[in-house]
């Protein structure tokens, strides 16, 4: 960060407490055109920081002990909305398992694809270029409204899902996304299809293995597994970690698969209520501005403490190279 | 040098056999992706082309091909009922762009100065910026909403475009920042020695080498605000305003089986530009995917 004005900090330290030179005085009058450059510099940021950001934020907090509907002013009603959340909102604990079941099942799916698909992709290849770009596409397009709509027809009863199933045997006529039992399967299928950016990280990772390690691990004698388990994965780790952490809190907030699979509103009987999703009733489609709040502050609660166990998970899993 | 380590290694007596043809492991592992890319693709390739079929075929065949290929849903899709694709698509672009425009801009700026310039509280203005990469979007969505609401701002393109003229992007500017620090300090050195200012450091020596970071940032910043719903969900009651994932929604909501096939015309037209521009920068993307988790 400093080296480009080390020389002239020993130069100041050297002459501490004569009298300022000519040339201290440039030297601070540089650092300090550089500092007022460097908010000039950062005056939009700054400002979206503070009247988009932290603001807003505060002022959720705010309303999270309110009831508001943007008609009459808010009021404070201490904690009665998370109260009401856990012991009177059937709807909000059945988003809080369907978003529980979304994540636990889509993020290990995701890591698993992912990675068998960087290893399987892990050679100077032909047409590594053009696999890579295909295996990329879905992670793309995979959160717009035209491939959930897509998916809403492909998995209908009448979608091509059924007829491939038929090809093969199994009879499945009734609709994917209209029992209450598969749609949320539908959209953790969603999820994973999107697995392409994943694998492109994974892909950067496996192909930076040292080749002598592999050799080394050959000579004595390991195995397909015994190289993956014992060399790949240990280095591979920090990214795992990366990963893992970032689908987490992206499945967290997942709403336009759900939104538009389901036509808005989360069904069959609140299969698909993301908590995002239910989030969104709360506070647009209800107007109750103070109960969204007060879901979203608990997002923020939730996934901090996800995020904090992560990092501390870390130094039991996570290896880095000079270890 | 491998083939005489291996020479001279005792060879392992559980070990793997070395003895597969290569050419045949080549063709094993070729086969397995292509396998894997038929089944992701295949949903996609298959909308395709359902959308050259005629409509009462749509849901007839697995098959890709059609007896009697017809444009017939793109004409009829564009226009279908009350819904009007030339507008949403002319939303769609200018809202990208002006986001775009707005993101390069604002990422470049902050980035500079995390990248190149000591100031104090660098470090905890730092911290903030990394901090926000992980805060749920859900947080500032209600105030903002009653912000903007507040404003008059509902139901024009302002909630969707202003944030990204204030840096709203943490993942970009961290991208930018990480970019310049890799840049040789040399450069900017000999032009301060020739008496530039940082404003000229930064225009005339610093964003022309920052290419390839401003190209990903502006496909990322076009693909989030093409694919976004949420945002013009909650701000474009006003059909006119509509961006395309909005005319989709309307499209879905409204058609019965008879016209699915102009939906999926219009689905494969809004994923056309996406498409379309990744591939033409795909090496420049995926080293940035690769490099910084960018999705």
């Amino acid at each position: 960060m400093t080296s480009g004005t080390t020389p002239q900090q020993t130069l100041t330290k050297t002459s501490a407490g004569s009298e300022a030179t000519p040339r201290q005085l440039r030297w601070r009058s540089r650092r300090a055109r550089e500092t007022i450059a460097a908010y000039v510099f950062l005056t939009p940021w700054i400002l979206g920081m503070v009247l988009l950001t932290l603001g807003p934020m505060l002022y959720s907090l705010y309303l999270s002990f309110t009831r508001y509907n943007l008609l009459s002013d808010p009021k404070w009603v201490g904690f009665a909305n998370f109260v009401q959340m856990f012991t009177a909102d059937s709807r909000f604990l059945k988003s809080v398992g369907v978003t529980l079941v979304y994540v636990l099942v889509s993020v290990p799916l995701l890591l698993v694809v992912s990675m068998l698909l960087a290893l399987l992709l892990n050679k100077s290849m032909r047409f590594l270029t053009a696999y890579r770009v295909l295996f990329y596409v879905p992670s793309l397009i995979g959160a717009s409204v035209a491939i959930a709509a897509l998916w809403r027809l492909i998995f209908g009863a009448d979608g091509i899902i059924n007829q491939v199933l038929a090809v093969v045997g199994i009879h499945h006529d009734s609709s994917w996304v209209g029992s209450p039992h598969d749609a949320l399967t539908t959209l953790i299928i969603l999820a994973v299809w999107a697995f392409g950016s994943m694998m492109i990280i994974f892909l950067a990772g496996v192909r930076q293995v040292p080749r002598e390690l592999y050799e080394a691990a050959a000579i004595d004698g390991a195995g397909v597994f015994r190289k993956f388990f014992s060399v790949t994965l240990p280095i591979l780790t920090p990214l795992i970690f990366f990963n893992t952490l970032m689908a987490t809190i992206g499945a967290f907030q997942a709403f336009t698969g759900a939104y538009v699979v389901s036509g808005g509103t989360g069904g069959p009987v609140d299969s698909t209520l993301f908590y995002t999703l239910y989030l969104y009733q709360q506070g647009f489609a209800q107007l109750n501005m103070g109960y969204a709040a007060a879901m979203a502050w608990l997002l923020v609660i939730v996934l901090a403490a996800v995020t904090g166990f992560f990092f501390w998970t870390a130094r039991f899993w996570v290896h880095y190279g000079d270890e | 040098m491998i083939s005489t380590i291996q020479a001279r290694a005792p060879r392992p007596i559980f070990g793997r056999k070395q003895s597969t043809n290569p050419i045949i492991r080549a063709v094993v592992r070729h086969a397995l992706i292509i396998c894997a890319l038929v089944i992701l693709l295949y949903p996609l390739v298959w909308m395709v082309a359902a959308s050259f079929r005629p409509s009462n075929q749509i849901f007839t065949t697995l098959g890709l091909f059609s007896a009697h290929p017809t444009l017939a849903n793109y004409t009829e899709g564009w226009g279908a009922g009350r819904l009007n694709f030339s507008r949403y698509f002319i939303n769609s672009f200018l809202i990208a762009i002006l986001s775009i425009v707005g993101n390069l801009i604002s990422c470049s700026v902050t980035a500079y100065a995390f990248a190149r310039l000591n100031f104090p509280g660098k470090k905890f203005l730092f911290a903030m910026l990394l901090g926000t990469m992980f805060l749920p979007f859900q947080v500032t969505l209600v105030p903002q909403y009653i912000m903007f609401n507040y404003l008059g701002w509902i139901n024009t393109y302002l909630p969707l475009i202003v944030p990204h003229w204030f840096g709203v992007n943490a993942f970009f500017i961290f991208l930018m920042v990480q970019f310049i620090r890799s840049l040789p300090r040399e450069l900017d050195d000999s032009a301060r020695l020739d008496g530039c200012g940082h404003f000229r450091i930064f225009t005339r020596i610093i964003m022309p080498l920052a290419l390839p970071a401003i190209g990903v940032v502006a496909l990322f910043s076009f693909v989030w605000s093409w694919n976004d719903f949420l945002g013009p969900l909650l701000y474009l009651g006003r059909s006119d305003l509509w961006t395309v994932p909005l005319g989709l929604k309307a499209f879905l909501d409204s058609t019965g089986q008879s016209s699915y096939g102009g939906l999926f015309a219009m689905s494969t037209l809004s994923l056309a530009p996406i498409v379309g521009f990744f591939i033409l920068a795909q090496r420049l993307l995926l080293e940035g995917i690769a490099t910084t988790g960018l999705k």
